[in-house]
């Protein structure tokens, strides 16, 4: 079941979903990791200090407790559209990154590519609780979520490609995903920098509500892996979202793995979630192969942001499928790990999940694949036949005002002399 | 009034002719007004007048707030707009620079304090990759409205550490523009310029010159007054050599100018005020009037602003160089402490005489 929130939370959903807290107390001893096969070096006495101690400094206290098996109210987490649309989105995740590894394997793309495979659960568990207006910030590994966030999969293949019709225009390349109308504010090849960024949309909210005086609920999510917790700006960034309360999401794909550093060989405390109540902001731990489960703690979280109370860490402990790059030959995890996770595929759960519980049968779920395979064909079409960009996209767009190209030898503006995007730079 | 002065030039000679016209130039330069105004003063009146113009633009940095700012360019503007609008932020270079980044991703328009630019090292990633690139990359969908600002290059006796100037290494980067103001009037234009302008701007501003009275105009005190950025300021005409640096070196540079002067050579001062987008233009043409060049700047030698500047000079105007291109930097150590080592360690005016003298064949 989910993982909840502390005690300080007041609770907000129907009566179905009410998650049943008891007021502060101490949190149990931590469980170990869901699925990795080594096991959590920290000795239980000292974890149960820690707990002992966060409790006394602070009312918020990371909780990680079982909740009250839903079973027994009868009722679903989701809707039958809600279970196709979640299952849908899967789908096109797993798919386009399956397509795209062909197509890196046939030249057609290039540099580096890191696929999403097997992490589905986390991008469709809180994307799909966003609107429009909300941001996504994200890691180089973002295909899926500029995806999830409604990205056309024929722009995003495009990008891949380096062609003009990308969302980009091709300039960005996979680590870079942009679109301003999805508000999907990248793409960020540093692992750390998305956090600032995302902590300044968020920021940006708060302004346009207390300075502006507009209204404004949209959050931000920031999507980040194991490695990123141990850089220092992700702690600034959780100091500084905590102190100015700001409505966003911190969100931890724990897939274990750094490249080929393992998170348990590189951080003294690998227990993630507990980094956010030291900070005073809940920390959450919840199982990321699981989108209902995500999808629960992704609502708490969502609305904990809207209403103004402030930021959550929320870690999600999933896993990759493939190896962190398509360059990557993946000989260091040991293949028992990667067997154990497999077997946890975030699509076949939610698949059982439908059907055992009567939402969808067999066919809905065929047609919904065959239709997403259709589409991303479509995608590799378009994108196979779009132009390359012209040469004089090379100088384009470097600044929002072109006169940042200064003066040229005829004294005036260079950018006014209509020679100067056609050929060669003379700047 | 022109017409008689240049009759009297006739009448007396060459010389006369230099000293009638340097004495113009340096009323002209500073345009008619009795006001004078410390760099510091023209610094808070731009951004107080660009905040309440726009309430977008807001201020974070340490102690810009109620410590009314670690040089006090910040002053007053807690008290005025409150603390909404004026975030005394943690010690977190990084963090905070890419929160600016990040809200000015969404639409506002920071402008972010360095205490020294020494300390953006901590948070060079964002002003680089997420704020100066975003707009390429994003092929013009993401701009990037925000500002760095703080004093740049050396102070008195701050060490190694708290030194170096960093025009060079931004000014290299594209999607970027950098801008050195010198005078009380660049100050107030460009830091306006650039809180109004789309892209990130980087202003390197100079602890010493905080302190300096220019004189003003009334045109420059107007809360519209903005200079265009990418343009150089000819502050003082010559016709013998062209002397180009930016910052405080524009002082050392026109005291240089008034010795050269004594001794018959009439040097060009060019204050740069944007070392990105750099005026090739304006400097290319004083180059091909004089066909000498020496440059001046307070940061490293090696790949410095100065280096783009002669080799700008040397590609496009080579025909019309009289003399090799001179360069003056600041040593290429790190800056030491004793007073008489940081002494040597930068530029003085006299090096500038001797630089032009040498380019002008002149020198012992």
């Amino acid at each position: 079941m989910a993982t909840s929130f502390s005690a300080t939370l007041p609770l907000h959903g129907s009566q179905e979903n009410r998650l049943l807290l008891p007021p502060i107390r101490l949190a149990p001893p931590p469980s170990s990791f869901l699925g990795s096969t080594r096991s959590l070096t920290i000795p239980s006495s000292r974890s149960r200090l820690y707990h002992a101690h966060a409790a006394r400094r602070s009312p918020v206290v990371g909780v990680q407790e079982v909740v009250k098996d839903k079973k027994v109210t009868n009722s679903l987490l989701i809707t039958k559209e809600e279970g196709l649309e979640l299952y849908e989105d899967m789908i096109l995740g797993r798919s386009f990154e399956d397509m795209c590894a062909q197509m890196y394997y046939r030249g057609k793309m290039f540099g580096f590519v890191h696929l999403y495979n097997g992490q589905e659960a986390v991008s469709t568990g809180f994307i799909k609780l966003l609107t429009q207006s909300d941001s996504v910030v994200s890691t180089y590994r973002d295909h899926v979520h500029a995806l999830s966030k409604g990205v056309s999969a024929r722009a995003v293949m495009s990008e891949l490609f380096g062609k003009v019709t990308g969302c980009c225009r091709g300039q960005g390349g996979s680590m870079h995903m942009f679109s301003k109308e999805h508000n999907m504010l990248g793409g960020f090849a540093f692992i750390g920098e998305g956090i600032p960024v995302a902590t300044g949309a968020a920021f940006t909210s708060k302004y346009k509500r207390e300075v502006l005086k507009q209204s404004c609920e949209d959050v931000t999510v920031a999507f980040f892996g194991d490695g990123t917790c141990n850089n220092g700006q992700f702690y600034e960034c959780l100091n500084m979202a905590a102190l100015y309360k700001l409505p966003i999401i911190f969100v931890v794909e724990n897939n274990l793995w750094a490249i080929g550093m393992s998170h348990l060989r590189s951080t003294s405390d690998p227990e993630i979630w507990k980094k956010g109540p030291a900070f005073g902001m809940p920390g959450v731990h919840v199982d990321g192969m699981d989108v209902l489960k995500v999808r629960e703690v992704a609502k708490e979280a969502v609305t904990r942001a809207r209403r103004g109370e402030g930021p959550t860490l929320v870690e999600c402990e999933t896993y990759r499928f493939r190896g962190h790059s398509l360059a990557d030959p993946d000989e260091l995890r040991d293949a028992a790990e990667k067997a154990k996770y497999a077997a946890r595929d975030p699509i076949t759960a939610l698949k059982k999940y439908l059907m055992e519980n009567k939402l969808a049968n067999e066919g809905e779920l065929k047609m919904i694949e065959k239709k997403i395979d259709e589409l991303v064909e479509e995608a590799v079409e378009f994108a196979d036949a779009s132009p390359q960009p012209g040469r004089s996209q090379l100088l384009e767009n470097v600044f929002a005002d072109p006169k940042g190209f200064g003066i040229g030898p005829d004294g005036r503006y260079r950018c006014e002399d209509p020679k100067f995007t056609e050929g060669t730079a003379q700047v | 009034m022109w017409g008689i002065l240049r009759q009297r030039a006739v009448v007396d000679g060459g010389l006369s002719l230099r000293r009638t016209r340097s004495a113009l130039v340096s009323a002209r330069s500073y345009a008619a007004g009795s006001k004078e105004m410390t760099v510091r003063d023209a610094l808070n009146s731009a951004i107080d007048e660009e905040m309440s113009a726009d309430p977008k633009v807001f201020v974070m940095g340490e102690e810009v707030g109620q410590y009314q700012g670690a040089y006090k360019i910040t002053k007053g503007l807690l008290e005025k707009y409150g603390p909404e609008r004026v975030y005394d932020t943690p010690i977190t270079e990084a963090g905070f620079t890419g929160i600016g980044v990040g809200a000015a991703y969404a639409g506002l328009k920071p402008v972010v304090e360095f205490m020294t630019f020494n300390f953006s090292m901590q948070a060079i990633d964002h002003i680089i990759n997420s704020a100066a690139k975003s707009n390429y990359m994003s092929a013009g969908q993401i701009n990037v409205p925000i500002v760095f600002r703080g004093p740049n290059g050396a102070a008195a006796g701050v060490g190694a550490q708290h030194s170096q100037c960093y025009a060079a290494w931004y000014a290299s980067v594209p999607g970027l523009k950098v801008l050195a103001p010198y005078s009380a009037e660049d100050a107030r234009g460009l830091l306006k310029a650039a809180i109004r302008d789309p892209d990130p701007v980087v202003f390197l501003e100079n602890e010493l010159l905080y302190g300096e009275s220019f004189p003003i105009s009334e045109e420059a005190l107007d809360s519209s007054f903005c200079l265009p950025i990418g343009k150089a300021k000819i502050e003082r005409e010559g016709k013998d050599v062209t002397i180009v640096t930016f910052s405080k070196m524009v002082g050392f540079a026109l005291k240089a100018a008034e010795k050269l002067a004594e001794e018959g050579i009439s040097a060009e001062v060019i204050n740069l005020r944007s070392i990105r987008p750099l005026d090739r233009a304006t400097i290319n043409a004083s180059v091909r009037k004089t066909s000498r060049l020496v440059t001046v700047e307070e940061g490293f030698p090696q790949h410095g602003v100065c280096a783009e500047i002669c080799a700008s000079v040397v590609e496009e105007s080579f025909s019309y160089l009289d003399a090799p291109v001179e360069r003056i930097a600041g040593a290429d150590v790190p800056m030491p402490y004793a007073a008489n080592l940081e002494r040597l360690a930068l530029p003085q005016v006299e090096d500038i005489v001797r630089a032009a003298k040498r380019a002008c064949y002149r020198s012992k």
